[in-house]
């Protein structure tokens, strides 16, 4: 288009703006670069590509638009309404460091847009429409900041982690779990001695793996029955609060109620729900564990199909604030130093967004926004996926004590048995967090923390000698693009 | 005598390590010192894991910055209860956090009987479960014989 000036900025004249036909989105008053957010907005940083020869800033407005309440054209229906605090405001677009083509565009929402307490109505906004629209080539949701006034509608995790320890009676060290294995064939009596072994020899939860429900093999409450005795049987040996992620994901709401009542009438202390079902379901069964005192435990199954590549899609950090206020307790962060994607900086910022009481800007950590969680509750991550007890000073390290780390084929595949298995990590575990507390540099020192520890510890020697040398090393996909001194508006 | 793999009661940091000496407890109440933390000794003759409430050796000493006067309140309980399970216990009053952050036993009874698990058969397949302390049926303070 060649109108001068209006193609690049608000049409304030009301006849003009209104006249049908097809406007720009800059035009239309999605683009407001003055614009100062207000405390209450939602703030969304987006990395847009937009299509070949269109202007970075038309395409930050028509993010904008699209994710809240524009059309393809011009209607003058908006006229009956406030339209101006239902336009959602692009306010500042910068070139990505490093990345040709690509741009952040911080757009900012009025508090009124969203549903108080529904994640499903602020994600159908932010990620509606806007991420087929065609004049783009890609689009990710990259950071977002939720004011505390909508912070507030949230009820966030049912248990937390500060009252799931008290409820555990685990305090200043990382928790310890293990995923049955393998995933799937075993019977729930076959299965139920995986629980026994690993928790009696140590560990504080078993897990079940996110793609276990009730298939032929297994029923679920043969399951549940089964894995309890494993539990109680485990607990009264070592005299220690133990327990075993029951998943209750299932085909409706009915079938994982039913599933869930189950588990607490035979006292488990979690229950476990796949990422999967849902942010509605994700919501209620939130509002069941808060009822029934039970820990809710996340996997964050299907995740990667939106959240690695660092084009398109959302990235985890956001699902993490998501799934902070729709609640849950623990959460799958990645591990870093394991087989799953996982920068290691970028993973950190996901724990922080889990477990901050105030989360501060941090680009080189991906993390755009400061946000206050306004006292909402603390999720537990969990480290899982191909990690063993030779990397437990990296963890500890990189992750502190408030984490389940999880070690399922570093634990059941021991070379000496699954109870073996499981003393060797506790022993890491134990050996590294004392060292640490006693001023040693973890970081170096690990490996001989460990070999010290191996001489008292036959187990943690095989285990060391098993797989001491294992590690993963990959380029990430997924990490922050930031350069040390951010552009100003 | 327990069976899991320690032999012994499992609760707390360090469970699965050789029993920490006075040295290396001095460490740790130091650690916990620097992050502001403040500590307290608790002691039980019933440790059931669902046991929250150990009795107090004193309230948490909030006013104590010295991990020797920690110490000297851990020696004098020990006196008293030689053998019972003593623990330390690190509070952080810190907003958000306010709970317990450090926990280790650091005294035990010569013999560790464990605990039973009583199972009692209700609908279908499904079993109520009770753990029972072996030495719970004795009267508090003549549980652990030295």
């Amino acid at each position: 288009m060649s109108d001068t000036d209006s193609g690049s900025s608000q049409i304030t004249d009301a006849k003009k703006r209104y006249s049908a036909g097809v406007l720009k989105y800059k035009q239309m008053g999605y683009w407001m670069p003055d614009y100062v957010p207000k405390d209450t907005d939602t703030l969304c940083l987006f990395r847009i590509t937009p299509q070949d020869g269109v202007d970075p800033e038309e395409a930050a407005a028509a993010v904008a638009g699209e994710s809240s309440t524009a059309t393809w054209t011009v209607v003058w229906t908006d006229r009956l309404t406030a339209c101006d605090s239902y336009r959602a405001k692009a306010y500042k677009v910068i070139p990505v460091p490093n990345n040709p083509g690509q741009y952040f565009a911080y757009v900012a929402y009025d508090l009124i847009l969203f549903e108080e307490g529904s994640i499903a109505n602020m994600t159908a906004s932010l990620i509606g429409n806007v991420f087929s629209f065609k004049p783009l080539k890609a689009a990710r949701l990259e950071d977002i900041r939720i004011p505390v006034a909508y912070v507030k509608t949230f009820k966030g995790p049912p248990t937390g982690l500060v009252v799931e320890r008290e409820r555990l009676d685990k305090f200043g060290r990382p928790l310890l779990g293990a995923t049955t294995k393998p995933k799937l064939g075993l019977s729930g009596r076959n299965y139920g001695r995986v629980v026994y072994e690993g928790l009696k020899g140590g560990l504080d939860f078993m897990k079940d793996d996110e793609n276990i429900n009730s298939q032929p093999f297994m029923h679920w409450r043969d399951r549940f029955l089964f894995v309890m005795d494993a539990v109680n049987k485990a607990s009264a040996e070592t005299g220690e609060v133990k327990g075993s992620y029951l998943n209750v994901t299932g085909a409706t709401m009915e079938d994982m109620y039913e599933r869930a009542e189950f588990a607490k009438d035979l006292g488990s202390v979690i229950v476990m729900v796949d990422l999967v079902i849902g942010y509605t379901a994700i919501q209620s069964m939130a509002n069941w564990c808060r009822k029934n005192d039970m820990i809710m435990h996340m996997h964050r199954a299907g995740h990667g199909t939106y959240t690695r590549q660092k084009n398109h899609g959302v990235s985890f950090r956001v699902i993490a604030k998501w799934l902070r206020l729709a609640g849950c307790d623990h959460l799958h962060c990645g591990t870093a130093v394991g087989k799953l994607e996982g920068d290691p900086m970028t993973v950190q910022g996901y724990y922080n967004v889990c477990r901050d009481s105030y989360t501060k800007m941090d680009l080189p950590r991906g993390l755009y926004f400061d946000q206050d969680w306004a006292d909402l509750k603390k999720v537990m991550p969990v480290a899982s996926g191909g990690i063993h007890a030779g990397q437990m000073h990296q963890l500890i390290d990189l992750f502190g004590d408030d984490v389940v780390l999880q070690f399922g084929g570093g634990t059941i595949g021991h070379p000496m048995g699954i109870q073996a298995g499981a003393v060797a990590n506790r022993v890491a575990l134990e050996s590294m967090v004392k060292a640490r507390n006693e001023g040693r540099n973890i970081l170096e020192e690990g490996p001989t923390i460990l070999k010290q520890a191996a001489q008292t510890c036959t187990p943690l020697k095989a285990a060391l000698d098993t797989w001491g040398e294992i590690s993963f090393n990959y380029q990430s996909t997924d990490s922050s693009d930031y350069t040390s001194t951010p552009t100003a508006a | 005598m327990m069976t899991n793999p320690t032999g012994r009661l499992t609760q707390g940091q360090f469970s699965f390590l050789p029993d920490l000496t006075d040295a290396e407890i001095t460490l740790q109440i130091e650690y916990g010192l620097k992050k502001g933390y403040a500590w307290s000794v608790e002691y039980t003759d019933d440790p059931h894991p669902r046991n929250t409430y150990w009795s107090m050796f004193g309230n948490p000493m909030f006013d104590l910055h010295d991990a020797a006067g920690v110490m000297q309140e851990l020696k004098a309980c020990r006196a008293a209860f030689p053998q019972h399970y003593i623990r330390m216990m690190a509070f952080d009053s810190t907003r958000n956090v306010e709970t317990i952050v450090m926990s280790f036993i650091v005294n035990r009874p010569a013999q560790e009987p464990g605990f039973m698990l009583e199972r009692q058969e209700v609908n279908g397949r499904s079993l109520r479960y009770t753990t029972r302390g072996y030495a719970a049926n004795q009267p508090e303070g003549e549980r652990y014989k030295s």
